[in-house]
């Protein structure tokens, strides 16, 4: 009898664990045998390239996940960020060097108010970041009056903009590397690798990612051990906040024009990857290896669902029932909380 | 109303949580028309007995009658029906504060669905005007609850309850964050309460309200029932005594050499209404700090960790001014505080204990920002051993350690380095008797490079360990004592503090309770 049930818990500690991988190989296999054209590079390459973005983004919703916080204006930093380098290169005519500087500050900005926001003036994370989220949208409407930004389009004042993507910004979001394949490997997937590598390394093994764990774990106890609890909840929204004006910069390097209506979908697909993350390897926390894999499942997923003629308004549908399954395996089975 | 007529009998209640047997047969009466005292150290199963009595927790065994009948309560709402009302501690548990006075004493009229769908304003509050009316309230009906003061939210919390016509009002420690003026108008509430014949029973640590209120005092200590006192002259003292528990400590301590001074502090004062007081801690020394809740302790601890400023005097470590801003400050300066109430102040309920142990000395650990992960294992298989924490290993997750190796990490955590001045605030809170031995010993092992003070309310505990002992009342040392020999007596009469007792009836001492830890 005590036997039977050890061997269940076992089971049951083995599916946590390794559940959403199995999962995950599963959903490889399914759509390599009935979507005709899924498993060919192509589409692998199609794949990393819509990761990457959203992964970059998810990276930093873990960020503020490890410390118990919220930012729901990841998506509108991205968007920002896109039509600031679009603006920045085509109306002001200046190099993509500069453009992406001024995208990284405004991140690292936008993150500093948020955290400031959060910290000291006391505004509940998801509140304040709702109002960034607004504050933003608006604000990057205002130079174009509305309008998208694209070479040659015409400027308010009634003149038209000489301004260029440079060639070297356009490479980050187009140019493909040669592995074994050639033009295998997208330059922004690279980008993506690094700073999940870096993240992971951050918050694995670095004494400021385990002081931010502990900050999430029990805020008044990390205070009480000295550690300076309000910096590193504004370095976790200024982290937040400069990945998410990454993601914008590979964004509009691929889309070639300051678009206002791309990256719509940005917040929810980051949000679902972070939040998927806890499921993997049953971390049941926030993580960086867990976000990327929860960022190449919603890839996948997408790619594997479009390649098999399914109506884009299912995709949502499917993301959110594939969300609702990860998070029952984080809380349910694993009895956390 | 006419007059109820009640009495509660509890005979041999058991309650256990695991193997943590919290009350162990209690018996107890609570008369109507009288105020019954409950007192007890933290620990002692005071509010795991409120709890059964209202219908939170289910006893193992034993039995409650109600005016002579069994009654077991097996939700709250059972208990409310019966007539016995809790108002907790925390006031706002017991109000709906953006609702205005009249609708939150007519709560349970407005939350009954077979109310009527449609109510009218005036009407609720004609009937809520009535039911403070009956209890000599003047409120203003109209005004938010979150905009009266805590006395008033107080009293409308008791006037809801009394719509309930309880038989038995239980208060968790009501005056503790009243004023003067406000504890006088619930005192005249319960002279009112008591002449219909309601059965009170009321939990304090406060000796002038209890002076004032008392008909009758029990005391708890360990989960069963020290000390009951009633009469016309109540032995105030010998409750005391009862709840604290005196059984003189077994261990034999041997008074080290003492060597220099490590932390002076002279002529301090922590509050502008306190007494001012002066002392110094010395290396290989562990003193003692005891005294009654809210009398300063919390604040002292606070102020030495960085965490209040001190209102008045000079504090120096090793001869230097030490005036630390903040708590990395005081860390940085080699003083470090283990807090009390582990669960919120101490353990990081996700991390292992490794990982708990090395929280506040990652930097030492660490180069270049990567953690030595071996160094931090290292650490934390020492103090398993060191300390005898019961665990598989030192990846366990500290939640799944009992309390008193919960503890032995969190005084593990600030062992790791060696300090100048070490605080520990309660540290023997919901630790058994071994584990307290096994820290006390480890304390006692490592003290000699550093001064020791160790806050604590239970006496025993003080005899335990300390070499000197010293006692704060009133947010002042008002005793020292040389653990020779000392003389209980007479800690015990200073931790009372006669005059003190006079005085709290003009005087708010509860104001820094929350400022404190």
């Amino acid at each position: 009898m005590k036997q039977a049930s050890l061997s269940k818990d076992k089971i049951k500690a083995v599916a946590i664990r390794y559940g959403f991988l199995t999962l995950l190989a599963g959903l490889v296999l399914f759509f390599s045998l009935s979507a005709p054209g899924f498993a060919t590079p192509f589409s692998a390459v199609f794949i990393f390239q819509s990761v990457a973005i959203t992964g970059i983004l998810a990276l930093g919703v873990t960020a503020t996940l490890v410390v118990d916080g919220f930012d729901l204006s990841i998506g509108s930093i991205a968007t920002s960020s896109l039509m600031l380098s679009a603006y920045i290169m085509v109306v002001l005519e200046q190099n993509a060097v500069v453009a992406v500087i001024a995208c990284l500050a405004m991140g690292a900005i936008v993150g500093l108010v948020n955290g400031v926001l959060i910290v000291y003036m006391r505004v509940p994370d998801l509140l304040a970041t709702l109002g960034m989220m607004f504050l933003l949208i608006g604000l990057q409407r205002i130079p174009t009056e509305g309008r998208s930004i694209a070479q040659g389009m015409t400027l308010p004042g009634g003149e038209t903009a000489t301004g260029v993507f440079s060639k070297s910004f356009l490479a980050l979001g187009r140019h493909k590397f040669d592995f074994f394949i050639e033009n295998f490997i997208p330059f922004s997937v690279i980008i993506f690798v690094v700073i999940a590598v870096l993240i992971w390394l951050y918050f694995e093994f670095t004494r400021y990612g385990r002081v931010m764990y502990a900050i999430g774990s029990n805020e008044r106890a990390a205070g009480l051990a000295g550690v300076p609890v309000h910096k590193y909840k504004i370095i976790a929204y200024m982290i937040s906040g400069v990945l998410a004006s990454v993601g914008g910069i590979l964004l509009a390097a691929r889309l070639g024009r300051g678009d206002i209506a791309s990256g719509n979908n940005l917040l929810l697909d980051s949000v679902a990857a972070a939040l998927i993350g806890f499921a993997v390897l049953g971390a049941a926390k926030p993580n960086a290896f867990g976000t990327a894999i929860g960022a190449l499942f919603v890839g996948i997923l997408l790619q594997g669902m479009t390649m098999m003629n399914a109506p884009y308004y299912t995709q949502d549908f499917v993301k959110g029932a594939v969300l609702v399954v990860a998070l029952v395996f984080t809380f349910s089975l694993s009895n956390r909380r | 109303m006419g007059k109820v007529n009640s009495s509660i009998k509890l005979t041999g209640l058991e309650k256990s949580f695991g193997s943590n047997r919290v009350l162990r047969g209690i018996d107890l009466d609570i008369p109507a028309g009288e105020v019954t005292i409950l007192m007890g150290a933290n620990g002692a199963g005071k509010s795991t007995l409120v709890k059964v009595m209202c219908g939170v927790h289910k006893a193992d065994s034993g039995t409650i009658y109600l005016a002579g009948e069994e009654f077991n309560p097996q939700t709250p709402a059972e208990a409310i029906k019966a007539g016995i009302v809790t108002v907790h501690q925390n006031i706002n548990d017991g109000v709906v504060p953006d609702l205005d006075v009249a609708s939150n004493l007519m709560l349970d009229v407005l939350a009954n669905p077979h109310s009527s769908v449609f109510l009218l304003p005036s009407k609720i509050r004609k009937s809520a005007k009535q039911a403070a009316e009956r209890l000599g309230l003047d409120l203003d009906m109209r005004a938010p609850v979150h905009s009266l003061s805590l006395a008033d939210k107080q009293l409308v919390a008791i006037t809801r309850a009394m719509a309930h016509e309880p038989n038995l009002l239980i208060l968790d420690e009501p005056t503790s964050s009243l004023s003067l003026s406000e504890t006088q108008r619930l005192f005249e509430l319960l002279d009112r309460l008591k002449a219909r014949g309601v059965a009170i029973l009321y939990i304090s640590h406060r000796m002038s309200d209890i002076k004032r209120m008392a008909d009758r005092i029990v005391s708890m200590r360990d989960g069963e029932v020290s000390g009951v006192f009633e009469g016309d002259d109540l032995d105030y003292i010998g409750a005391v005594n009862a709840m604290l528990g005196r059984k003189i400590a077994d261990v034999d301590i041997q008074i080290p050499e003492v060597g220099a001074p490590v932390l002076e502090l002279e002529n301090i004062q922590l509050l502008p209404s306190s007494k001012p007081f002066s002392l110094a801690a010395h290396k290989n020394e562990i003193i003692v700090i005891t005294g009654l809740v809210g009398v300063g302790k919390s604040l002292l601890a606070s102020v030495l960790f960085g965490r209040e400023a001190l209102f008045k005097g000079e504090i120096s470590l090793n001869g230097q001014k030490y005036n630390p801003k903040n708590i990395t400050d005081a860390i940085n300066e080699g003083v470090f505080l283990c807090a009390k109430d582990r669960g919120t102040n101490g353990i990081i309920p996700e991390f292992n204990i490794s990982h708990n142990i090395s929280l506040p000395f990652l930097s030492t650990l660490s180069k270049f920002g990567f953690i030595g992960r071996g160094a931090e294992r290292g650490f934390a298989k020492t103090a398993i051993k060191d300390l005898g924490i019961i665990c598989q290993g030192e990846d366990d997750n500290i939640e799944e350690l009992s309390g008193g190796n919960q503890q032995k990490v969190m005084v593990a955590r600030w062992l790791m380095k060696s300090s100048k001045l070490l605080i520990l605030d309660e540290p023997f809170q919901g630790v058994d008797i071994a584990a307290r031995r096994d820290i006390g010993n480890k304390l006692r092992e490592t003290a000699k490079d550093r001064a020791t003070i160790v806050f604590v309310t239970e006496l025993d505990e003080a005899l335990e360990i300390a070499d000197r002992i010293f006692v704060m009342s009133e947010h002042g040392v008002v005793g020292e004592h040389r653990n020779m020999n000392a003389d209980a007596d007479l800690i015990l009469a200073q931790v009372l503090g006669d005059q003190v007792m006079d005085k709290r009836m003009n005087k708010n001492i509860g104001i820094s309770e929350g400022a404190a830890l």
